[in-house]
């Protein structure tokens, strides 16, 4: 297909106005990309740089001034965040992990069509999506069976997004009915059926969806603010949120003078990149994932 | 394959079908049983917990024991000065970033599609795509220090001769500082759903418009756009069924008592007054309010659209 595009790309080549478009195309995605690039940029040099000379700098900054690895030192040894990294990996994977066995098997029950109240249970898992008991019931739910300030609650609530059941029974849509009907001719109960022959034909889509769950719970922080007061539990998001929005200091020194307050500046950039860094190692190598789960998600349910 | 079923069951009476279905697909309820629990506990209880909206709830008496109130509540909310400004910073943030934050996908994702190398178009999306995977907390940080007194931006306009002004505490600023930071984030996201549908547009369709004699630009006017049109008013629809609904995690991430007036929306209303002020039934029925309005834009636009394109979400 891509071979089909080049050809069309040639139509345009001996126009004076097209070959103008073109640079002027490209001059402007080069800007948008410096433009969405150099705010990661700014706190990185920021992260880097001596603090004193960074008040007096002007105008814009392109390389660290004056390299230190003092922030970093401090922040890496703060024992809050390895806490908080140690929590978020736990809901990340162990989230993650329930999410995809519970999304599975719902997509799965989503795609029966040929059982009596499909109907009924696609319509009351759909309705979700659009209408919600809201913040506060929900808040009062959730202390009622009891996962209020435990890491459960970080999970359990989000169980099931009905969005991604949506995406996977959709995959589960496009396999061909034959092929369950032969495992099951061959004595294959459902359950083996499911998990050893459906799931991976779509893995593309249950890579995808892993991915959106992933991703939202290493972000996550809204459940942790409204359900969880023990600061043993804090995620990574809740402890940077405190750093760097409530302006809660790494650094316990008594003096409110100008060194202990720029000192506390660069460690906020350097919790910034400690924090990010990972996700955004990680990005490239997910990414393509991601841009199919969106494609798959936009086809009308 | 419902219709010839439907045939096969036709004969059968209700409960021969019961027991049919039972039987074949045990195993898929017990399943659903399973994940409905989830639903009935986690989703559909907290809508049975909406009552609270019309109660006076005492933690110490209970849901069912508190004082039922009738709709004193929403009395109360429809009178205050709450209501009018947090509509208009509600509808002025989301109309903003329909504009903004609605279009720019589009457009960018039709320059995107018109570059012609392939590996300056791929690295392109990836540095767009990539503000989106920053968590909200950490992008909202950088926001606020780009717009601090000595931030950034403030560096950028000492550097041209301006001024510097405090940003942060400005409410005339704070809906631009909400949309365009998300634009920064989102730019690149958005527009996967709109390079998907450009990647699907018929090439030959593209060549017989050259053919005739259309230049490209005139290729994209009259072939590119009406055939992502479809794609357009479906992000369109959902995002005008959105337009009473802001997110209140980003709102309390970058708002102060100073900006209130202009940054305070109802789910950041709802969290402030019912989590924080520990007022349940009063944001309660906020919430509410709020989320039966939301469905009804939704419903609403969504047959306005059937009507006039024959496209719908559902």
């Amino acid at each position: 297909m891509t071979n089909v595009k080049t050809k069309t790309w040639s139509y345009g080549r001996s126009s004076v106005g097209s070959r103008f478009f073109d640079i002027g195309n490209t001059v402007l995605m080069i800007l948008i990309c410096l433009i969405t690039l150099y705010p990661l940029w700014y706190v990185a040099c920021c992260s880097l740089s001596d603090p004193m000379q960074l008040t007096q700098h002007r105008g814009v900054l392109l390389a660290p001034l004056g390299i230190t690895l003092h922030g970093y030192e401090t922040v890496l040894g703060y024992k809050a965040i390895w806490k908080a990294y140690a929590v978020t990996l736990f809901e990340v994977i162990v989230g993650t992990s329930l999410n995809m066995l519970f999304t599975i098997l719902f997509a799965f029950v989503l795609s029966r069509k040929n059982m009596m109240w499909h109907k009924l249970i696609t319509i009351l898992a759909v309705f979700t999506m659009y209408f919600s008991g809201g913040m506060i019931p929900t808040f009062l739910v959730v202390k009622a069976v009891g996962l209020y300030d435990s890491l459960w609650s970080l999970i359990i609530p989000g169980l099931i997004s009905t969005y991604n059941a949506i995406i996977l029974r959709t995959a589960f849509y496009s396999i061909p009915d034959e092929l369950e009907e032969s495992a099951s001719l061959d004595g294959a109960g459902k359950l083996r059926i499911l998990f050893q022959i459906l799931v991976p034909i779509i893995q593309p889509s249950i890579a995808a969806v892993a991915l959106f769950y992933a991703v939202g719970h290493w972000n996550e922080w809204t459940s942790a603010l409204l359900y969880i007061r023990n600061p043993e539990y804090r995620p990574l998001q809740i402890v940077l949120r405190s750093i760097l929005i409530q302006g809660e200091n790494i650094e316990v020194t008594g003096g409110q003078d100008l060194q202990t307050e720029l000192n506390n500046m660069l460690l906020k950039y350097c919790v910034i990149m400690v924090s990010t860094i990972p996700i955004l190692i990680v990005y490239p190598f997910i990414q393509k994932y991601f841009t199919k789960g969106v494609m798959v998600g936009a086809v009308k349910g | 394959m419902k219709a010839s079923e439907q045939k096969l069951i036709q004969g059968e009476s209700f409960r021969a079908r019961l027991y049919k279905d039972w039987k074949r697909n045990k195993a898929i309820y017990g399943i659903a049983f399973f994940c409905l629990l989830y639903y009935v506990v986690f989703r559909y209880a907290p809508m049975g917990g909406i009552v609270i909206a019309f109660k006076n709830y005492r933690a110490a008496l209970g849901l069912a024991g508190s004082e039922w109130v009738g709709l004193k509540w929403f009395k109360e909310f429809f009178s205050s000065f709450y209501l009018p400004r947090l509509v208009r910073n509600t509808l002025t943030i989301n109309l903003l970033n329909l504009v903004i934050g609605g279009l720019t996908p589009i457009l960018f994702a039709l320059l995107v599609n018109e570059i012609r190398h392939p590996i300056f178009k791929r690295t392109v999306q990836t540095v767009s795509y990539m503000p989106h995977f920053i968590s909200m907390v950490v992008a909202c940080s950088i926001v606020l220090n780009i717009i601090s007194y000595n931030g950034l931006l403030n560096q950028l306009r000492e550097f041209l001769g301006l001024e510097a002004i405090s940003f942060a505490t400005k409410p005339a600023y704070f809906p631009w500082i909400y949309v365009i930071s998300d634009l920064w984030q989102e730019l690149g996201f958005n527009s996967i759903v709109y390079l998907a549908a450009l990647s699907a547009v018929s090439a030959e369709l593209l060549d017989a418009a050259a053919i005739d004699g259309c230049n490209r630009f005139q290729r994209v006017l009259h072939v590119t756009i009406p055939a992502i049109t479809p794609t357009i008013i479906i992000m369109m629809l959902m995002r005008i069924g959105r337009i009473m609904s802001v997110g209140y995690e980003k709102i309390i991430l970058l708002y102060n008592d100073a900006v209130l007036e202009t940054a305070d929306v109802m789910s950041s209303f709802v969290y402030r007054y019912g989590m924080l002020g520990g007022n349940y039934s009063y944001s309660a029925a906020v919430d509410l309010f709020n989320n039966v309005i939301n469905v009804l834009i939704l419903i609403l636009f969504n047959r306005i659209s059937r009507k006039v394109s024959d496209i719908s979400l559902w």
